[in-house]
């Protein structure tokens, strides 16, 4: 490929198997001289096309069979159809104990999985190694106290939903069992010092070294008065998009690309967006309880963060948020008279959306009279991502053009696993290469 | 003195049975001294591109989808002595081996605008379609203690604890008042392979089926009860056709359910 022209070399940065992400994806870039000429996020994870399996099969069944998409984040599938299911049975759970613990059990997943990524996937490119494994023969101490906390946040999900991957508890309507108070009470010594942990956790990524760079994509996630955006409200924009999730559809268009088994999805007005830890603290910062606001301000955030790389820090003031919420919900709750509401199918057409730790997930399933699924939906945070991932990666490798190839592939991955993307999701849904032949 | 070497590999699934690995949280330091984790792509870059040695331990999650992944196993195979597959994908083709009873495309129509994109097979097919597997642990998702000592057991040399027999007995074993027999709440417990701990039972919910079918199950008589119970016939081919529904036991009694549903006959 060389045309002898040092000027138009053209330069390929690749990465074939995207390491530290959630399923399989891979990255191609391509630099003509100092000009990025393209970007790939590929995702060859193989399709198994959940939308159309689940067509004929009972409304009750969805939750089960939609959280087999992803075992990094199952309660995310799960909340978003029951809530989805409810909402087209005529059904709304927006307050009491059934919904309060939902929002337990969803803490717990954001605990495990916000864990997961800041120790395990991403900490490793700031501190230079290949994975926490390896990390751990110098550093120890740090990888242990992720896993501690990672720890807390499964045994809430094995306590409220039964098991930590694939939780088994919950229904449409609500749970089969409702755990007792005294149940809940064994979680909140792990989840104080959860707690703590995720406080330490603030203070030490707040000193790793960012790389400069500014990014202003639009952002989007759920909002409700008063309460971090988790498991239900509207959806809104820093652009001024605000909707209810049943029209989702009319403002959001995937589009289906050669290079991904994944569809790519865009605002119709405007494009590119972002949803995610980044969007959420950008948008609800103000609603974060006292604590994680606290440690966010110490940790020198402002009300945004427009760095992709801080997107570390804002896991880890999430963490916080999720714990310290987590032990209110403990705290406050009362024991539902029944572990479910009945919910009657009938023909129509229902809509849910809910906060998975890596961004926003929307659900759409048309059912009949009986309760047969006619049509299903399902948008992942991952999609709607990909366009951003992909703007964030061609601005990173402009303004990093000098490095020399090894070291600017990593940045390229650090670049992707900025948003913890998840393939195995998103697949209708990711592969990296840089190309600079 | 060279320890033994451990490779995960990844073919179409959730993640959620690796994951499962990294969810030892108070195990997987300890046995990253006692093995070398040479291939663990979702938690590491430090890939063992291919050994002068076959690894030791392969541990293989997800099934076979596409003419490129059926080529990848048999690499896979080569390249390892011990091949363990995890979970219901590896061992049954999973929830995506739905497709094995539809038009996969139609199944791509549904879901893509430009179904010539897309590669894919006909069947997801479990690994043992493929290559010789030398231990298969189940479950959708796999338990990580089972999954803690089937690599224990192999690093050792010995055989595997993991028993046989239905989820019943752990739910006997545990204490756990039968939901069928004290509620009416129609399950697969009888027929389902034991690892779970029988935790469906226990938050008062009928088993659904996802370690996959026991040694010898009798599908029939408990098909048989759970008609008694209230379930039609699109229910019993429901129950089934899940996780599990390519494991041949379960295979079979979803299809005669599906056939008799079809001749309108009554039980």
């Amino acid at each position: 490929m060389s045309d002898g022209g040092e000027a138009r070399r053209t330069r390929v940065i690749r990465t074939d198997y995207l390491a530290r992400v959630e399923g399989e994806g891979a990255m191609y870039v391509r630099l003509d001289g100092r000009e990025v000429a393209e970007v790939k996020l590929r995702i060859y994870e193989p399709p198994r096309f959940f939308e159309a399996l689940l067509r004929g099969r009972a409304f009750t069944e969805a939750p089960d069979i939609t959280a087999r998409i992803c075992g990094i984040c199952p309660v995310a599938y799960q909340m978003s159809a029951v809530r989805a299911m409810e909402d087209a049975c005529g059904v709304a759970i927006d307050a009491g104990p059934l919904r309060d613990l939902r929002r337990l059990l969803y803490c717990g997943e954001w605990i495990e999985s916000h864990s997961l990524h800041v120790y395990m996937l991403h900490a490793p490119d700031f501190l230079g190694y290949a994975g926490a494994v390896e990390m751990a023969r110098d550093h120890r101490e740090i990888v242990e106290q992720g896993l501690r906390m990672k720890k807390a946040g499964n045994a809430l999900m094995a306590l409220v939903g039964g098991r930590e991957v694939h939780p088994i508890n919950v229904r449409v309507g609500g749970f089969y069992r409702a755990p007792t108070r005294a149940e809940l009470r064994t979680l909140v010594d792990p989840l104080e010092r959860a707690r703590e942990t995720a406080l330490a956790t603030v203070r030490w990524a707040a000193t790793l070294e960012f790389p400069e760079v500014r990014r202003a994509p639009e952002l989007l996630a759920l909002s409700e008065p008063g309460l971090y955006p988790i498991d239900l409200g509207r959806i809104v924009s820093d652009r001024g998009l605000d909707i209810a999730p049943a029209e989702f559809d009319a403002h959001v268009v995937e589009e289906h690309v050669e290079h991904s088994n994944a569809l790519h999805a865009r605002i119709r007005e405007r494009g590119t967006y972002l949803t995610g830890p980044l969007a959420r603290y950008a948008l609800a910062s103000a609603q974060l309880r006292p604590l994680a606001r606290e440690a966010a301000r110490e940790a020198g955030l402002g009300p945004v963060c427009d760095n992709p790389f801080q997107s570390i820090v804002v896991r880890a003031v999430e963490l916080v948020q999720a714990c310290d919420e987590a032990l209110a919900l403990i705290d406050g709750y009362v024991e539902p008279d029944a572990p479910a509401v009945d919910v009657i199918p009938r023909r129509g057409v229902g809509h849910g959306a809910t906060e998975a730790p890596r961004g926003l997930l929307y659900h759409r399933y048309e059912i009949d009279d009986e309760g047969t699924i006619l049509d299903a939906r399902i948008v992942p945070p991952t999609s709607q991502n990909q366009l951003a991932i992909e703007e964030d990666l061609r601005a990173v490798v402009e303004a990093s053009v000098d490095l020399p190839d090894e070291q600017l592939s990593l940045r390229c991955e650090q670049t992707i696993r900025n948003h913890d993307p998840c393939i195995s999701c998103a697949t209708h849904f990711l592969k990296l290469t840089v190309d600079r032949g | 003195m060279s320890r033994q070497t451990l490779a995960v590999w990844k073919f179409a699934s959730c993640d959620g049975c690796q994951l499962s690995l990294l969810d030892c949280e108070d195990e997987l330091l300890l046995l990253a001294e006692r093995v070398e984790i040479a291939n663990f792509v979702e938690a590491s870059s430090a890939i063992v591109e291919m050994p002068t040695h076959p690894y030791d331990i392969s541990i293989v999650e997800g099934s076979i989808t596409t003419a490129h992944d059926a080529e990848r196993i048999r690499e896979v195979r080569r390249n390892s002595r011990v091949l363990i597959t995890i979970g219901a994908c590896a061992t049954a083709g999973g929830i995506q081996a739905l497709r094995n009873f539809a038009d996969v495309e139609d199944f791509t129509a549904i879901v893509y605008a430009s179904p010539d994109y897309i590669s894919t097979l006909r069947t997801s097919t479990p690994i043992s379609a493929h290559v010789p597997v030398d231990f298969e642990l189940n479950g959708c998702p796999i338990d990580k203690r089972q999954l803690l000592e089937v690599i224990g057991a192999h690093l050792a040399g010995r055989r595997p604890r993991v028993r046989a027999h239905s989820v019943c007995v752990e739910c006997k074993r545990r204490g756990t008042v039968c939901v069928m027999v004290a509620h009416g709440t129609p399950g697969l417990g009888p027929v389902t392979h034991a690892g779970c701990g029988a935790i469906c039972p226990s938050y008062d919910r009928g088993c659904y089926g996802c370690y996959g079918p026991m040694e010898t199950p009798n599908t029939e008589a408990l098909s048989a009860r759970m008609a008694q119970l209230g379930c039609e016939e699109i229910d019993l081919v429901r129950v089934y056709r899940t996780f599990n529904a390519g494991a041949s036991a379960f295979q079979r009694a979803s299809e005669a359910h599906e056939a008799h549903g079809v001749d309108g006959g009554g039980a």
